[in-house]
């Protein structure tokens, strides 16, 4: 088995460090190897996050996803789609929240905003599942169980069985939201 | 217990530090190195705390192992610059009680203002110095430090980099071993640094860097890992991670775990088994200039830049001129950098240093982002302290425009090194006007706690230093407080100390908007039929305000209720909506 990578890419302060540890965690339990790589700091403030989890029967070096290297690309917002788009293989999957946030230079009218990101995606023949993963969060119980929604929409396309994803976010999420995110992880799989 | 589990390249040292039966962690946070203590704390067997800066808890920590105990400091590679002084020395005393020191180096400067290579520390204070690749090497080699460095008698260096630091992976945990404190006895040849001692130190420091090159030759800490014998590399720390994800058993390497001394008879010996030698390590050429500097022809910096980080893609296109197929999208992607939070405290005020187009002498912490769009306010980040220091000279040099120009600091690094500033200022007498940004948090390392704060790391109340008592206490006689979300009163504060001809402090109080203790209770509104598109709300560069159909608009999931854009609209259109 080659080593599979999953990119997490969102804007500081979305929670994709719970989605990188489900991964993980979801890894360990089949027995793989694993690594999941972050970057603290500057990008908490509202900047561009982007966490890699690659993992692997065999032993995982590189902590780091590169360009044309990622297998699935799990975006938590539009722009960051396209931002790190090249970071997908040609064949990989992208899993997209049609979720906007504007950055600065766009709020300050320095620049602007593109518009149809997944039209072009799309008809450059990439993969793409869009979801309003707000909304399906929102409908949950929580704006911020966006993370688990993407998972769910996630799992419908991963090797892991639905099953194993949903025990991992047992394991991974406090008792007092595992309703909101279960419920969550259902919309998001069906979405 | 051989529980295995996804750790942190930080958790494991920490974890590591635990195991070794450490019992001493002194530290001031910095980014990539910041979780070591953090974890640390979380064992009751360990006394850790937040030193106000790096030199202090050095030194704290040296105190701590010639007392006997097992200690330990982190620091960001930045952070090894201010404790430098006590590192040069501590390398004569050597050690009672095992002593590492923790730097994270931060290639690519995900969250640093330098580039910097700490190797260069071992080599110029002669310290032995290691580098592990991922978890499980953090905790081993950890808890080889202390071995090493009771051995030795010396201080040792764990070298990371961000992508190990920040790196999960899978490592297995051991139970820690207990150490009883080692018997102190007064040794004034060993512990009295003077120059009659020192120059006895001098050569037991020759003679131990000799040691441990000849004990790196045989060490398991490095390694030869045999394959195609065409290509050798030799790599530590991540570098070696991107050579073996590239090169896998089609080339042979030698893998140092110690990475200051090196072995010369081991390098020589690897060299001549392998038909071409490659020297893969981020920044700095020192391997490869050890490699050459021992006759050892080898391949370096000719095809491997000295700046960045290094990944599997760059190896692949320097070394093999390989590129991935890629995806790719057209159009323009505007950069998102970091912004303030909505509710940031530092915002008003960096609103109207702005306003009154101010030249603002800068430091590092959430504030440097004043220097962004649209607040554009800042003029120099140089290092932590430099605000205060650099003002008293610009100020010197510049009489005349000292009623223009002004420092901004925060209150964690106030305490680190603002107030030794703040001293050459009242001592040698600067009109100059500092604002003490006191958000009563270390805000851009992610909260923590500092001497202002009234807790410890262990999260133990303790009386908290106040600013403004140690500003009087170094004889700033004008001291006052403002709340930086009153912009009324911070500008006429600001116009107020400027002019008079003494020095002065203004404190600018208010708490982070993350801590969970702050909760405004509200949120904010545009009405908009009153809004007249004035886009004046626009001019504080909040995130959660934009403007959609020509009307500004307040995102709800985003704002706190500061209150700040209300204070900025002249038609009262911006309304506050109780929760
Ligand atoms: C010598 C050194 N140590 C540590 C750091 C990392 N660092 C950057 S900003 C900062 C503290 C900022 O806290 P504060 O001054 O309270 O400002 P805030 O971020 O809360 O606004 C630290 C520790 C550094 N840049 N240099």
């Amino acid at each position: 088995m080659s080593t599979t990578n999953i990119m997490i890419a969102g804007v500081g302060g979305q929670g994709s460090l719970l989605a990188s540890r489900v991964l993980g965690a979801l890894a360990i339990n089949k027995g793989f190897d694993v690594k999941v790589s972050e970057v603290h700091g500057m990008s908490q403030r509202g900047g561009s996050v982007v966490t890699y989890v690659r993992y692997s029967e065999e032993k995982v070096a590189s902590p780091v996803i590169c360009r044309g290297e990622a297998d699935f690309l799990l975006c938590f917002e539009q722009l960051e789609a396209a931002r790190w788009i090249e970071y997908l293989k040609p064949d990989g999957v992208l899993v997209v929240n049609t979720q906007k946030m504007l950055p600065m230079p766009v709020i300050t009218g320095a620049a602007e905003y593109p518009e149809g990101i997944i039209d072009d995606l799309k008809a450059k023949g990439v993969k793409v599942i869009a979801l309003d993963a707000l909304k399906l969060a929102a409908e949950a119980g929580s704006e911020k169980a966006v993370n688990i929604v993407l998972i769910g929409a996630f799992a419908r396309f991963c090797e892991f069985s639905k099953e194993e994803v949903e025990a991992c976010i047992r394991s991974c999420v406090p008792a007092k939201f595992l309703d909101i995110n279960l419920k969550a992880f259902e919309l998001g799989y069906n979405a | 217990m051989s529980d295995k589990i996804l750790l942190l390249g930080n958790g494991a040292v920490a974890r590591g530090l635990y195991e070794a039966g450490c019992k001493f962690v002194s530290s001031y946070p910095g980014t990539p190195s910041t979780e070591i203590t953090e974890f640390a704390a979380q064992y009751d067997e360990i006394y850790a705390e937040w030193a106000p800066n790096e030199k202090v808890a050095f030194e704290a920590a040296v105190g701590a192992s010639i007392a006997g105990a097992r200690s330990f400091t982190a620091m960001k590679h930045v952070g090894l610059n201010v404790a430098a002084d006590p590192l040069f020395t501590a390398s004569y005393t050597g050690v009672n009680g095992g002593f590492v020191i923790g730097v994270a180096d931060d290639p690519a400067m995900h969250s640093s203002q330098n580039e910097q290579d700490s190797r260069h520390y071992a080599i110029a204070a002669k310290l032995p110095m290691l580098e592990p690749s991922d978890s499980t090497e953090c905790l081993e080699f950890t808890k080889a430090a202390f071995e090493l460095s009771e051995k030795f008698d010396t201080p040792v260096i764990l070298r990371l980099c961000t992508r190990v630091a920040h790196s999960q992976s899978i490592t297995a945990l051991s139970d820690r071993i207990e150490l009883p404190l080692k018997e102190y006895v007064k040794n004034p040849q060993k512990y009295i640094m003077n120059p009659g001692n020192a120059v006895r130190r001098h050569p037991v420091v020759e003679q131990r860097t000799f040691d441990i090159a000849e004990f790196a030759k045989t060490s398991s800490l490095n390694r030869v890992e045999w394959g195609d014998k065409a290509i050798g590399i030799i790599a530590s720390g991540a570098s070696y991670l991107y050579a073996k994800e590239v090169f896998g058993d089609k080339a042979s390497y030698l893998k140092l775990g110690i990475v200051n001394p090196i072995n010369a008879d081991m390098v020589k010996d690897f060299a001549s088994k392998v038909e071409e030698l490659y020297v893969i390590e981020e920044l700095d050429p020192v391997i490869e200039s050890f490699c050459k500097a021992n006759g050892i022809a080898c391949h370096g910096k000719d095809m491997l830049p000295i700046c960045g980080e290094f990944s599997q893609e760059l190896l692949k296109k320097m070394l093999l001129g390989e590129e991935n197929a890629v995806n790719s999208y057209e159009g323009n992607v505007p950069v998102r950098p970091p912004v303030m939070c909505p509710g940031c405290p530092h915002r008003g005020l960096f609103y109207v240093l702005k306003k009154l187009k101010l030249t603002v002498l800068g430091d590092i912490g959430c504030y440097t982002l004043g220097g962004a769009a649209p607040l554009t306010a800042l003029d120099t980040t140089i290092c932590m302290g430099a605000s205060v220091s650099g003002l008293h000279g610009f100020n010197k040099v510049r009489p005349d425009s000292s009623d223009k120009t002004v420092a901004v600091i925060g209150d964690s690094t106030f305490m680190h090194s603002g107030m030794t500033g703040l001293t050459d200022i009242a001592y040698n007498r600067s009109v100059s006007t500092v604002l003490v940004l006191d958000n009563h948090i270390t805000g851009m390392t992610g909260h923590q706690q500092n001497p202002c704060t009234g807790l410890t790391l262990k999260n133990v109340p303790v009386e908290p230093i106040k600013i403004e008592d140690v500003c009087a206490a170094v004889g700033i006689k004008r001291v006052r407080v403002i709340d930086p979300n009153d912009i009324k009163e911070t500008e006429a504060a600001i116009k107020e100390e400027l002019k008079v001809e003494e020095p002065s402090v203004i404190i600018a109080r208010r708490p982070c908007a993350l801590l969970k203790k702050v909760n405004y209770g509200c949120k904010y509104t545009v009405d908009s039929d009153s809004c007249k598109s004035c886009r004046l709300c626009m001019g504080i560069g909040c995130p959660a305000i934009s403007f959609k159909d020509g009307k500004a608009s307040i995102d709800q999931t985003l704002c706190v209720g500061c209150g700040l854009c209300e204070t900025m609209c002249n038609f009262g259109a911006i309304r506050k909506v109780q929760l």
